[in-house]
């Protein structure tokens, strides 16, 4: 392989203007059947218009995007962004990654780039339609300029660039070369949205044809020549070192190359996968316990019940809870909530491949939702040179947060495999999926104690909230993430107090697809719907009645029940559910039909959801992101729980104990977005925390059942 | 004084006569009857081809030929509550073969269980079955066996314990259990039937497995083809029983279940009968399947266990939320939606391969699930006639405690019974 | 020697015969397509065809697969192949798309053994497919279209 590096004079366009060249990659000399990564930046010969455009000499458009694609559909949002603003055809557009580089392609939110909390839209909208717009200006003046006409005559109508006067006509190619070198102006100006042509159109995916034809390259697929494939041999308990390890049967197998121990724990290096599979299991390690967990979810959860109700961290306070303790009006009622770790369990388990090169550039490829930080935590674990490490994001087999890790601990394992060895072969590290299930980084485990009174009027009086669990973010004070979803209430309610407790277990705790919303809304929607039936108040007439000022709440709310026909009876044997979560900026309200199945668990027959992300980008990608959520978020609250058992160890291993919404479990679904010209919020999340409130209020109010220990079908693992 | 006396002495003349007659009758020498062919039996190589067919519907292979070994080399493991013994080389090998066996020890072998070295035999060798064929079929089958490439390769040596390594006392057990007669016809019946019932009784030795066995191993011949077990699979019962038996089978399903290993609405062969099927069965003519179905008409109905009488799988309404479902049967059915649904489909009914429909099946409605924990740790498989249209062997994959559960939501499922296997009776079958 | 044939091409393998036909197909034959998800046949996700059955291949040892006729995503064509990736496309099921090779795998299967499936069937004959985003609304909808697409 020869790379010819042009080292790319990384200036962020939006910053000052200049000139950009193209990333240069010579083509790879491919041997016989290697399947090689894509390469961050698409890698061709393509004319840079800025950071986030390139245009090729056949008019086709590439846009880089910072923004990993792995399901939720960025690649396509992104580049309709900059399609509108380039005046672009929709059938000229293509997508691929960006290098990684914290500073170009930093996530507005974070500061860093990274994929998460569903901002890749909204942190995005302006500075792609302004990377749009500046490379369409590009083109108009490099035409303008070979016709010889003014610029002001120049107009782009779906991907032609045209001269009125004179008729004559050209594709972006023919002038993509002569527009990266011209200076990019410094201030564009931006369509007006309601002459929006491309974004909110249903447009097709970018990335469909080659996920239906098997042509589409995760970091799985890349199967470099004279590939190593490694697995470690992992702990059995969280905390748990290596005592000692024998690896002479491991070594017999044919296929096995070297065995070799790492910090965390004993990687086995094979010619093939299944070589290195056999390797694994004949590794005989012996665990030391000592700083390890060793107590059982069943153990954390009754420690927690002694925390939850000590004074915690502050999350919320207002009014005075004291003063109303008492009064004839007031039906009072108090909860315990108990939610189980959970696992991401991605199709595609983690995996990394590097590749060293002779003119000492390593290239990584992996599906990197924080790039640069992987790529400088591998220089790091390597001990090289960052800039000699080139990391190359793939797409990914979903991640729903698995793969988004401050301090990279991922990449440090694969790292650590890629560095024990002499360097010199490629190296694939995978996890297999026993690996994911039992490997932690999970949505913690996480005891909610609620109580609260309502008016026969209706109106919520107190409120008291407190929740203990794992802080995501490691914080020692209040972790928001926590706790969003339960701080801030939709609700009109004049005493309210809500409280954290941060614990610390040696499970290493993630975020999960909705972070905090996705048990803080279980526990709010829940609660505000039993204290609605106590008063007997419609679940829908009694949160709108409950509801603040944000009028964004009532017309999901109300969207969501006139697509229901709320309001006519359900048919026999069905219940209806509500539940209404605003998170990450998005507002979401979702109406559950369930009956009781021959099995005895609840059947959800159909969901009605009504989304307000703002100005819906791509509608046919948001409606996918609410019924994938949806059956995310359905089958965790149905069947998922990691549970560790007595002494410690994870009882789940794989997909038949840790259990998948299957398609015959899947509810037909309805979405209606609201229209709006409020910026554009995401919608990978959002969909997730109100489903599972909907079918437990749908649930109650068929047999009475309340739902306050997750799973509902808890059969396997209780 | 004197008779007391006379008395002892004609006690101990009777003692010694017994002593003597039990040495005799356990330590002298089996004879060694000359053996002739009648004239009706062909000759050269309508003689041959007569011995290959036999050989075929004695499924002799079954038991003398490894899964990875050559044809008729021997050395299969029979594992029994008392120890292991191997079945030997059938090749013509003149050293570790039958190459240098008269065509008399050849035919004693195989109608009274001795020896070339007049050893009394295992009754694992169905010589009990063997005992009733004619000796023109035994010289036809021997002039076959002679044509098959001798494999110099001894078996491995019995693992007996005492007193089952002493071959004498097979003689004590062959005076109880071996049949006095070879097939006689019966002219009160046609052709076929009679023909059937040489295959089941004889040459198939149907009984073997399928006739329920005594204390001392013996076949319980008073409920012959109730059924029975081998190496830990059922082997159902074929008595034409309604409930217990093939009675509801119409005579296009048994011979279609006998001449493939599956029929729709009964189920799928799996196991040692798989075996059978694929070796013998599905080479016979049809006439000879036909012959079969007939005799097994015939067989008087025996009932058994209420708990192994089939239960009708109600195709029509199985989905993958028909059954109630418990804790203990929710892992199996998680496991079975994984893993089974797709292929063999929540009602059983087989989604794209006839091989795969296993409902109706008798083994889905057996409480113990002796065959479904088999058939999902070992599969089953086919590598003649269908490369892989097989069910995965599972045995590397679940645990004990996963595949107890899956067998006894499938049972569940099916019949409405309740599963009883444990984790430790799956790590018996492994 | 295990001699089978591969989207129509003859192939050797003399690895270990206990090797599943998954890591055969990508690690040696280099056929991404098909992807590992579980290696227990409980996803679906490395769902090929074998003699057009559909099989999940982590749990077929090649040594089985003598004589045998395997198809995976990158060679399954015909009517069906046609009408099932054309549906897909059309209403864009794939979302990660990690585990599509495998359901579009199960559907054509699907569509040649009943012509027009109902919910049952699809039910039926797709639940081994598990899907982590969720995309089975749109699977169930672009089989029902593939189905009908046929007739016409």
């Amino acid at each position: 392989m020869t790379h010819v590096l042009t080292h790319v004079t990384r200036r962020s366009f939006l910053t000052g203007a200049g000139l950009v060249l193209g990333l240069l990659v010579a083509p790879r000399m491919r041997a016989f059947a290697a399947v090689d990564g894509a390469v961050a930046g698409g890698g061709s010969n393509l004319a840079q218009l800025n950071a986030f455009v390139k245009i090729a000499p056949d008019d086709t458009v590439t846009i880089l995007s910072k923004h990993i694609e792995f399901g939720q559909g960025p690649f396509t949002g992104l580049a309709t962004i900059v399609a509108e603003e380039l005046d672009a055809d929709w059938a000229q557009m293509r997508a691929v990654h960006s290098p990684a580089d914290d500073k170009i392609y930093a996530n507005l939110q974070f500061g860093i780039q990274g994929t998460g909390s569903s901002s890749s839209i909204a942190n995005s909208y302006l500075q792609f339609r302004t990377a749009g717009a500046t490379a369409r200006a590009m083109l108009v003046s490099a035409a303008a300029s070979a016709w010889g006409v003014p610029t002001d005559e120049v107009f782009v109508e779906k991907g032609r660039i045209l001269h009125m006067g004179s008729g004559r006509e050209a594709g972006f190619g023919q002038f993509a070369a002569m527009a990266a070198l011209i200076t990019p102006p410094a201030d564009v100006k931006l369509k007006d949205p309601e002459k929006f042509v491309l974004i909110g159109q249903q447009l097709p995916k970018l990335d469909t044809v080659s996920k239906t034809d098997g042509t589409a390259i995760f970091t799985i697929d890349v199967i470099p020549d004279d590939l190593l494939v490694a697995l470690v041999a992992r702990p059995s308990h969280f905390g748990a070192k290596i005592k000692r390890f024998d690896d002479t049967e491991a070594r017999k197998i044919e296929g096995v190359v070297d065995v070799k121990a790492v910090p965390q724990g004993v990687a086995v290096y094979a010619s093939n996968t299944f070589a290195a599979l056999k390797g694994r299991n004949a590794v005989d390690v012996e665990w030391d316990l000592s700083e390890a967990e060793i107590r059982s979810s069943d153990e954390i959860a009754a420690y927690y019940r002694t925390i939850v109700t000590q004074p915690g961290l502050q999350a919320a306070e207002s009014g005075d809870l004291q003063r109303n303790k008492s009064g004839d009006d007031l039906l009072k009622l108090e909860r315990e909530l108990l939610f189980p770790f959970l696992a991401h369990a991605p199709m595609e388990p983690l995996d990394a491949v590097f590749v060293p090169s002779s003119d000492g550039i390593l290239d990584i490829y992996t599906g990197a939702q924080f790039p640069d930080m992987d790529r400088k935590t591998a220089a790091k674990v390597i001990g090289i040179d960052p800039e000699r490490v080139r990391l190359n994001t793939q797409i990914a087999g979903g991640s729903f947060g698995r793969k988004a890790q401050f301090g990279s601990p991922y990449m440090q394992e694969a790292a650590a495999v890629f560095a024990a060895t002499d360097r010199t072969r490629p190296v694939k590290h995978m996890w297999t999926r026993e690996d994911d299930i039992r490997g932690g980084w999970y949505r913690p485990l996480y005891l909610h104690r609620v109580s609260g009174s309502i008016s026969k009027a209706g109106r919520i009086i107190d409120w008291d909230h407190s929740i203990v669990g794992q802080s995501v973010m490691g914080k020692a004070g209040l972790d928001e993430t926590s706790v969003e979803g339960a701080a801030e209430l939709p609700y009109e309610i004049p005493n309210l107090k809500v409280t954290a407790h941060n614990t610390k277990l040696a499970v290493p705790p993630l975020w999960w697809r909705s972070v905090g919303h996705s048990h803080t809304g279980f526990t709010v929607e829940t609660f505000v719907d039993e204290l609605l039936e106590m008063v007997g108040a419609d679940p829908v007439q009694g949160r709108l009645a409950l509801l603040k000022e944000d009028q964004r709440y009532a017309a999901v709310l109300a969207r969501a029940a006139e697509i229901a026909s709320w309001g006519k009876p359900p048919a026999a044997g069905r219940e209806r559910g509500v539940a209404l979560v605003k998170s990450f900026g998005t507002y979401v309200a979702q109406i559950a039909e369930v009956s009781r199945g021959p099995s005895g668990g609840p059947v959800v027959h159909k969901v009605w959801c009504a989304v307000d992300c703002g100005v819906a980008i791509n509608p046919n990608v948001i409606t996918a992101q609410m019924e994938g959520g949806i059956g995310y978020g359905l089958g965790a609250i149905l069947f998922n729980a990691i549970t560790l058992g007595e002494g410690g160890a994870v009882v789940q291993s794989n997909f038949n104990d840790y259990r998948s919404l299957r398609i015959n479990e899947m509810p037909d679904i309805e979405v209606a977005i609201i229209k709006s010209a409020a910026p554009p919020k995401g919608v990978g999340e959002p969909s997730v925390p109100p489903i599972g409130p909907a079918v437990a209020n749908a649930w109650r109010r068929l047999t009475g059942a309340r739902v306050t220990n997750l799973p509902i079908n808890g059969l396997i693992t209780s | 004084m004197k008779s007391w006396r006379k008395y002892t002495i004609a006690a101990c003349c009777l003692a010694v006569l017994g002593f003597v007659g039990a040495v005799m009758f356990f330590y002298w020498p089996h004879g060694l009857p000359q053996v002739e062919a009648s004239k009706a039996q062909p000759v050269g190589a309508e003689l041959l081809a007569r011995g290959e067919y036999l050989t075929t519907a004695a499924d002799c292979a079954a038991c003398h030929t490894t899964k990875t070994g050559k044809a008729f080399a021997g050395g299969l493991a029979f594992k029994l509550p008392f120890g292991t013994i191997y079945s030997p080389n059938i090749t013509s090998d003149p050293q570790f073969g039958i190459g240098n066996w008269s065509d008399a020890e050849f035919v004693r072998a195989m109608k009274s269980g001795v020896g070339k070295h007049g050893e009394d035999l295992y009754p694992a060798f169905p010589y009990t079955s063997y005992a009733l064929l004619s000796t023109d079929d035994i010289l036809a089958i021997r002039a076959y066996l002679t044509t098959i490439k001798p494999i110099s390769q001894p078996s491995p040596e019995n693992q007996l314990a005492f007193p089952f390594n002493q071959r004498p006392l097979m003689r004590g057990w062959k005076l109880l259990f071996m049949p006095w007669h070879p097939f006689e016809p019966d002219t009160a019946r046609d052709e076929q039937w009679n023909q059937g019932a040489y295959l089941v009784e004889a040459l198939a030795h149907c009984g073997e497995c399928h006739t329920p066995r005594g204390l001392m191993f013996q076949r319980k011949q008073s409920e012959a083809l109730s059924g029975g077990d081998v190496d830990g699979w059922k082997a159902w019962n074929i008595t034409s029983d309604k409930k217990y038996g093939l009675g509801m089978w119409s005579d296009q399903q048994v011979a279609e279940m006998l001449s493939t290993g599956h029929t729709k609405g009964h189920g799928v062969a799996s196991g040692p009968m798989r075996e059978a099927i694929d070796l013998s069965l599905s080479k016979l003519p049809a006439s000879d399947i036909d012959a079969i179905v007939a005799y097994l008409r015939t067989v008087p109905p025996v009932t058994g266990d209420p708990n192994s009488a089939v239960v009708r799988t109600r195709d029509e309404v199985l989905s993958a939320s028909s059954s109630p479902i418990g804790p203990d049967t929710q892992l199996g059915k998680e496991i079975y939606g994984g893993a089974c649904a797709s292929c063999h489909g929540w009602n059983g009914v087989g989604q794209f391969n006839p091989r795969a429909a296993i409902s109706g099946g008798h083994a889905l409605s057996d409480p113990e699930a002796s065959n479904v924990v088999r058939v999902v740790l070992q599969g089953s498989s086919d590598h003649e006639a269908a490369p892989g249209k097989t069910m995965p062997a599972f045995a590397k994959i679940y645990s004990d405690a996963e595949v107890a559960a899956l067998a006894n939501y499938v049972v569940e499922h099916f019949s409405g019974r309740k599963g009883t296997v444990t984790a430790e009776e799956v790590l018996e079958a492994r | 020697m295990v001699k089978f044939m591969l989207n129509r091409e003859p192939k050797n393998f003399d690895g270990d015969g206990e090797t599943p036909l998954l890591w055969v197909i990508r690690d040696f034959e280099k056929l991404t397509g098909t992807k590992f998800g579980c290696g227990i046949a409980q996803c679906g996700a490395c769902t090929v065809h074998l003699d057009g059955v559909p099989i999940r291949s982590c749990v077929t040892p090649i040594g089985a697969l003598e004589g045998a006729s395997v198809t995976t995503i990158e060679g399954v064509s015909g009517e069906e192949a046609t009408a099932v990736k054309a549906a897909w496309v059309a209403i864009d099921v794939p979302q990660c798309g990690y585990c599509q090779s495998g359901q579009i795998m199960s559907a054509i299967a699907l569509l040649q053994s009943t012509r027009t499936p109902d919910d049952k069937d699809i039910d039926a004959a797709m639940s081994g497919n598990i899907c982590r985003c969720a995309t089975y609304h749109r699977i169930r909808q672009a089989i029902h279209n593939a189905a009908t697409s046929m007739e016409g």
